[in-house]
């Protein structure tokens, strides 16, 4: 066992934190409120690298593992949990099944500028009736010729309208179920693929959230991405690392939420002391470090997982359950220890706690975790 | 061109300053950040180092100053040099001793540092770097352009801006606003590992026990005073603000 981080990882979160503080921070609140995202720092982001953590050199990425990644999610997410899902949903969701599964040529042509931030990427998997059910899909692709035709409504899609690279999962043959699916990758501006509404939400406000329409949309056949039929193998595998970004996604506003709860916590007075003096409020801080110390344990094990080529599926599930279940009760007890502050949008604890509700559904709700551990356990 | 930055870890702006028992400043625990100074110092030499350019980091300190030049490298920075003085009571003149010492050894067209160091804030160093290198020195340094073997600088002075020429080589201290120092990519992480850091030792760079006695000696360290509690002036706005001017002017005597 060896738990300390190499000079490389350390040195990645100070960069992270500083940026994220300098210029994350600031932002955070009115992007809420707006229900926004403030693109320039995409922009900024994509300089330093953010946009390619985990992926080699060759497709312009920064070459560095897992660990790091769930790191720069975490420090993200520590202010802004949207900031945090952008680069997540753009690097697990959107990149990470070309980089997987891609040819040499949808690589170049695909993952490069994603790695370089400037093409973003989304995956296209929920439907009204479909998410976690890949193979429910009913979004059809047909063959005719050189291309496939997409027809169907996907919905909950972040990273939508202001993604340029999708992975879109669709059903080839209905009477396969979901052996006959497939994924293709789709860009933005290809005649027949429109937005729908974007959704209004608890959380994640400034993360962008859209229905994505196919009427009739041709899709280039050098487009499929993997095998004809092995769309619902590419979304679980995307999901089981996309888990590793929600779960650090969690992890991170956990932690936002307890720094805020200890700093006010020592300048808060009631009966002439800090309210951190009183023992009650020391022992709710005590199980909230020690929950997110665990939290992190699991991510962070998880992406080492990964990142040593070990089957990782349970220990992501794992991860991100008891990291969104902590960041959901963490942000609680910080509101709770703001107290009426806390409760107003004067103080960033409110908006953590709605950012954390999302962690514990998207990506696969924690009921969906406990399916694919107890499988894990039963098989 | 060939530049050489000097740089300093000093503790973090946001680090609590504790007195321990022998009245020295407690270094334990603290965390520690390349003195942001020097972060313009850096920035700078990463600016004007041009395609065929070398940015050389130097430090005089023990080996945990290794995470500041680990920064600069990730930053753009081609090589670091850290210089362990081997002993902790040295000052100012024996940190620009070990410092002139190691650039010395260098080849280089334009020396940079910051004009402080956020911790002792002496200003010092670099003005000591070069008088012990026989170089010209400009100091608060806000704009620096560099063509045809001159440096032509923009100063703060009092009341206003100075700008100076001087020939390369030559010692330029940062100040704020000089530039806005870049975030280390991911790339430039990666990379720094794989770049040069010497890690060498005052005595290797033949520098003796006499030659590194410091000049001056801190006798004692004492905290500021806990700031007093502010005041609210209660009322109406005219009235409050009538009374506040008043306070401002008879108790604070500041207007």
């Amino acid at each position: 066992m060896y738990f300390k981080l190499s000079e490389e990882q350390e040195l990645l979160r100070k960069t992270v934190r500083d940026f994220a503080e300098e210029e994350v921070a600031p932002k955070a609140a009115e992007m809420d409120e707006k229900e926004e995202f403030d693109w320039t720092l995409w922009d900024k982001m994509a300089e330093m690298g953010l946009t390619g953590i985990p992926f080699s050199d060759e497709y312009s990425g920064a070459g560095m593992d897992n660990v790091s990644y769930a790191i720069a999610v975490e420090e993200l997410s520590r202010v802004c949990a949207s900031t945090g899902v952008a680069i997540s949903a753009h690097t697990s969701l959107g990149a990470w099944p070309i980089y997987y599964f891609g040819t040499e040529e949808q690589k170049q042509k695909y993952l490069a500028p994603m790695a370089e931030g400037t093409k973003i990427g989304a995956l296209g998997l929920t439907e009204p009736s479909a998410g976690s059910d890949a193979g429910a899909v009913k979004t059809t692709a047909v063959l005719e010729g050189d291309e496939y035709i997409l027809n169907g409504t996907k919905i909950f899609i972040t990273n939508g309208y202001y993604g340029d690279v999708y992975v879109v999962i669709a059903s080839t043959d209905k009477s396969k179920s979901h052996r006959g699916t497939a994924a293709f990758i789709v860009e933005k501006g290809t005649p027949g693929f429109t937005f729908g509404k974007k959704e209004h939400k608890l959380g994640i406000r400034a993360s962008a959230t859209y229905e994505l329409v196919f009427e009739n949309c041709r899709v280039p056949k050098e487009n499929l991405l993997g095998l004809d039929g092995q769309g619902f193998k590419i979304a679980l595998g995307t999901l089981d690392g996309g888990r590793i970004g929600i779960a650090a996604q969690a992890l991170g506003i956990a932690q936002g939420a307890l720094d805020q709860a200890v700093a006010y916590s020592k300048i808060r007075e009631q009966f002439n002391q800090p309210i951190s003096k009183f023992q009650g409020l020391q022992w709710m801080m005590a199980d909230m470090a020690t929950r997110i110390e665990a939290a992190r344990l699991l991510v962070y094990k998880a992406a080492w997982m990964k990142d040593n080529g070990l089957p990782y599926g349970k220990e992501a599930a794992m991860a991100k359950l008891f990291a969104s279940e902590c960041a959901m009760w963490v942000t609680t007890k910080a509101v709770q220890i703001f107290g009426g502050y806390g409760y107003t949008r004067e103080y960033p604890v409110e908006r953590m706690m709605r950012d954390a509700k999302i962690t514990e559904i998207y990506e696969g709700t924690s009921e969906v975790q406990r399916i694919v551990i107890a499988a894990n356990l039963l098989k | 061109m060939k530049i050489v930055v000097c740089l300093k870890q000093t503790f973090d702006t946001e680090a609590k300053i504790v007195i321990n028992a022998d009245g020295q400043i407690e270094r334990k625990g603290v965390s520690l950040i390349m003195n942001p100074y020097d972060e313009f110092a850096v920035e700078e030499g990463l600016k004007l180092k041009g395609k065929d350019g070398e940015v050389t980091v130097v430090t005089a300190t023990g080996p945990e100053g290794q995470d500041a030049l680990r920064q600069a490298l990730a930053m753009g920075a081609d090589k670091a040099i850290l210089v362990d003085p081997g002993r902790a009571d040295i000052d100012e003149f024996t940190t620009a001793t070990i410092l002139a010492k190691a650039i010395a050894g260098l080849e280089y067209d334009l020396i940079i540092g910051g004009f402080r160091a956020i911790d002792d804030g002496s200003a010092q160093v670099a003005g000591r770097v070069a008088e012990i290198l026989g170089l010209p020195v400009v100091n608060v340094v806000t704009k620096l352009e560099v063509a045809d073997g001159k440096a032509v600088a923009t100063r703060e002075i009092e009341g206003g801006s100075e700008v100076i020429e001087v020939p390369l080589p030559a010692v330029i201290t940062a100040q704020k606003g000089l530039n806005e120092p870049r975030y280390p990519s991911m790339k430039g992480i990666m990379q720094a590992k794989k770049k040069p850091m010497q890690k060498t030792t005052a005595a290797e760079l033949g520098l003796d026990e006499a030659a590194l006695a410091p000049k001056v000696k801190a006798l004692s360290f004492t905290l500021p005073s806990a700031r007093a509690a502010g005041r609210l002036v209660p009322g109406e706005a005219p009235e409050a603000a009538r009374e506040l001017a008043r306070l401002l002017r008879e108790e604070a005597k500041i207007i």
